[in-house]
């Protein structure tokens, strides 16, 4: 069934799909691919292009540099392991509960995807902050203020990011036979027991696509954040802040900090392809 | 979530047990849907194996879903093992085992952790519950096998090690979901023998559902033959199958199935009348195996037979024989050589003779 041996017969011309039989390409299809395909490869190039290739490692040594990479890092790993905490619960219940008005619940989820991240920020302020409904009570009671701190930084990436975390985590859930999970029941196990020793490692795969998605989004964070929590040097300024200062003031260096970013994206595009994305 | 524990070694049912009458599987077994209802009563003796046979749709992997606690029953089903009811449990707390037709063996875990999870799920402690498993593994034939994944097992292994695995929790029901219908044909002659064995040293009542007529002689003490939700037969295996009670039992065991008012001897199946050799009266059963029937070019003379003209309609491969779809004032199989498909020039459409001698017919009451 699985010979190796290839067959003498087929040639390439036997194969489907290619231009023998289906004819010219058309034009009004090429140019504009083409052109798309230029569009979104060319700033990169722009960006390799531009770098002080020179200076590279000098700059990225500096200490406003190391500072901003350093919080983005940090804030961006807590903000993921937040949407863990949070999300993954919340996709086992839209998967596996059915509950009233479980498909609004589902259509709300997506609404920080689709919302411009800036409105998040305002939104995150009207209820966070110290004036806010619950910051006033957080305030009152314990004295915490949210806004314009580190903490705020990964609240706001944290609100940006989950929706890619739960998506991704509730597609898995879809995805394994829920019949192992009664396999589990009829052994004995409970529902948390059900899900720690069999939902989790079955899901594995999904829960960290999801992450990585989730980690990338809140590290390029930058609408909600600059809103909520403000663009302070050592506490609140990431990387994308800091490239849209450093733009105005030092071009090159925006131009490296950039670099890192696109370098960070790279690798974890990387990552997911090899191990998540095209696994079987 | 206190169930005991065990050794992982059956030991006799304790002396404080429920009643002899009260041991075993009492349900009736209620499941409705919009498109579908399931009612069936259902009795098992502890250590007796009863088969739910059925065609697809029947509703037995639905019954055993129900006995399993996985499917809700409706108003009227009730679930009683060993004097205490188990359908007010959910699936967890239930004392059964069910070995899935896909076995569902959880991929992330080696065969010895499937087997230890449910002692785990008691409350076993890992060491202790892994030796449990190791010797279940080696009753079943697996030491060696302990460390491997599911996907690195055969078919056949991976059966065995579900065995073992619902057999881990020691349950006093055990429910098979057609076992043995993932395997080919020759693992599955062996995987068959062998779970025979291990049915038969299984103290608690076994429920197995299975739409292979062999697999159901094989296994069970009692077959119970499930047909559109409802019980339609049950019995020994060897009594349904010498007396068929509708046209599906029928084709399982390979018999010709009527239905017909006696009278004395003689049977009447619309316009035939047959002659049998039991004595009967009212709504009475005819059967007779496909080989009794002889076929005739014209219409034979002597001893007095069942005789009728019928229509070929179709001619196909049985076996070594050629089995002759008959159609006519009833419709029947005949199996004849393939020298007399030739010599009697048996094509589809031709009109001919069938007999069946009253000594090869088989009457009873309906």
């Amino acid at each position: 069934m699985t010979s190796t041996t290839p067959s003498p017969a087929r040639g390439f011309a036997d194969r489907p799909g290619r231009g023998a039989v289906t004819g010219r390409l058309p034009w009004a299809l090429v140019v504009p691919g083409v052109l798309g395909l230029a569009f979104l490869v060319l700033p990169f190039a722009g960006l390799l292009i531009r770098a002080p290739w020179s200076t590279l490692f000098q700059r990225l040594a500096e200490p406003q540099v190391l500072e901003a990479l350093r919080l983005s890092l940090v804030t961006a790993t807590v903000a993921t392991l937040v949407c863990l905490l949070l999300g993954v619960p919340l996709a086992w219940l839209l998967a596996r509960v059915s509950f009233p008005g479980r498909r609004l619940v589902r259509a709300l989820i997506t609404v920080p995807l689709v919302l411009p991240p800036v409105v998040g920020g305002v939104a995150l302020l009207l209820v966070l902050g110290r004036r806010g409904l619950v910051g006033q009570w957080l305030d009152a009671t314990f004295g915490i203020s949210l806004p314009f701190t580190t903490a705020g930084v990964v609240l706001a990436e944290a609100f940006v990011a989950m929706p890619f975390l739960v998506i991704s985590v509730e597609g898995a859930l879809r995805a394994t036979d829920q019949r192992f999970e009664e396999a589990a029941a009829t052994l004995g196990a409970s529902r948390w027991t059900v899900f720690r020793r069999v939902t989790l490692p079955l899901i594995a795969p999904g829960i960290v696509a999801g992450a990585v998605l989730c980690w990338a989004r809140a590290l390029g964070e930058f609408g909600a954040t600059i809103t909520f929590a403000g663009n302070f040097p050592g506490s609140t300024r990431t990387m994308p802040l800091a490239v849209y200062l450093a733009l105005e003031t030092e071009p090159e260096a925006a131009i490296v900090l950039s670099l890192v970013l696109l370098a960070v994206s790279l690798v974890i595009l990387a990552g997911l392809r090899d191990r998540w994305v095209t696994s079987p | 979530m206190t169930r005991p524990t065990f050794p992982a070694v059956p030991a006799s049912p304790p002396e404080s047990g429920p009643e002899p009458e009260q041991r075993g599987l009492r349900a009736r077994l209620v499941v409705t849907r919009p498109s579908f209802a399931l009612d069936i009563e259902l009795d098992v003796a502890a250590g007796e194996v009863v088969a739910l046979l059925g065609p697809n749709g029947a509703g037995k992997t639905t019954a055993l879903r129900a006995l399993a606690g996985l499917t809700a029953l409706s108003t009227g089903g009730h679930i009683t093992l060993d004097g205490r009811p188990l359908h007010t449990l959910p699936a967890e707390r239930r004392p059964i085992g069910m070995v899935f037709q896909d076995y569902l063996l959880f991929p992330h875990l080696s065969a010895l952790d499937n087997v230890a999870f449910g002692p785990r799920c008691q409350g076993v402690a890992k060491a202790e519950a892994r030796r449990v498993a190791a010797a279940l593994l080696e009753r079943v034939g697996l030491s060696e096998h302990a460390a491997a994944r599911p996907r690195q097992l055969s078919g056949g292994q991976a059966q065995r090690v579900a065995l073992a695995r619902a057999l881990a929790v020691r349950p006093r029901l055990l429910l098979l979901d057609e076992p043995l219908a993932a395997l080919d044909a020759h693992t599955r002659l062996e995987v068959r023998s062998q779970l025979r064995r291990h049915l038969a040293g299984f103290d608690g009542a076994t429920v197995l559902v299975t739409h292979d007529p062999l697999d159901a002689m094989v296994l069970a003490d009692r077959l119970v033959v499930v047909e559109n939700g409802t019980v339609v037969q049950q019995g020994a295996p060897a009594a349904v199958a010498r007396r068929p009670r509708t046209d599906y039992v029928a084709r399982l065991v390979g018999l010709n199935l009527y239905r017909g008012l006696a009278s004395g001897q003689q049977v009447k199946v619309d316009e035939l009348l047959f002659s049998v050799t039991e004595q009967l009266d009212g709504p009475a059963f005819v059967a007779f195996s496909p080989a009794a029937v002889a076929l005739y070019r014209s219409r034979p003379d002597g001893s007095p037979r069942n005789l009728w003209q019928a229509r070929i309609e179709g001619v196909e491969r049985h076996g070594d024989n050629v089995r002759v779809h008959l159609d006519g004032p009833i419709t029947a199989f005949a199996d004849v050589t393939p020298a007399a498909v030739a010599e009697l020039d048996l094509t589809p459409g031709r009109r001919i003779w069938a007999a069946v001698k009253a000594t090869e017919t088989h009457g009873y009451p309906a």
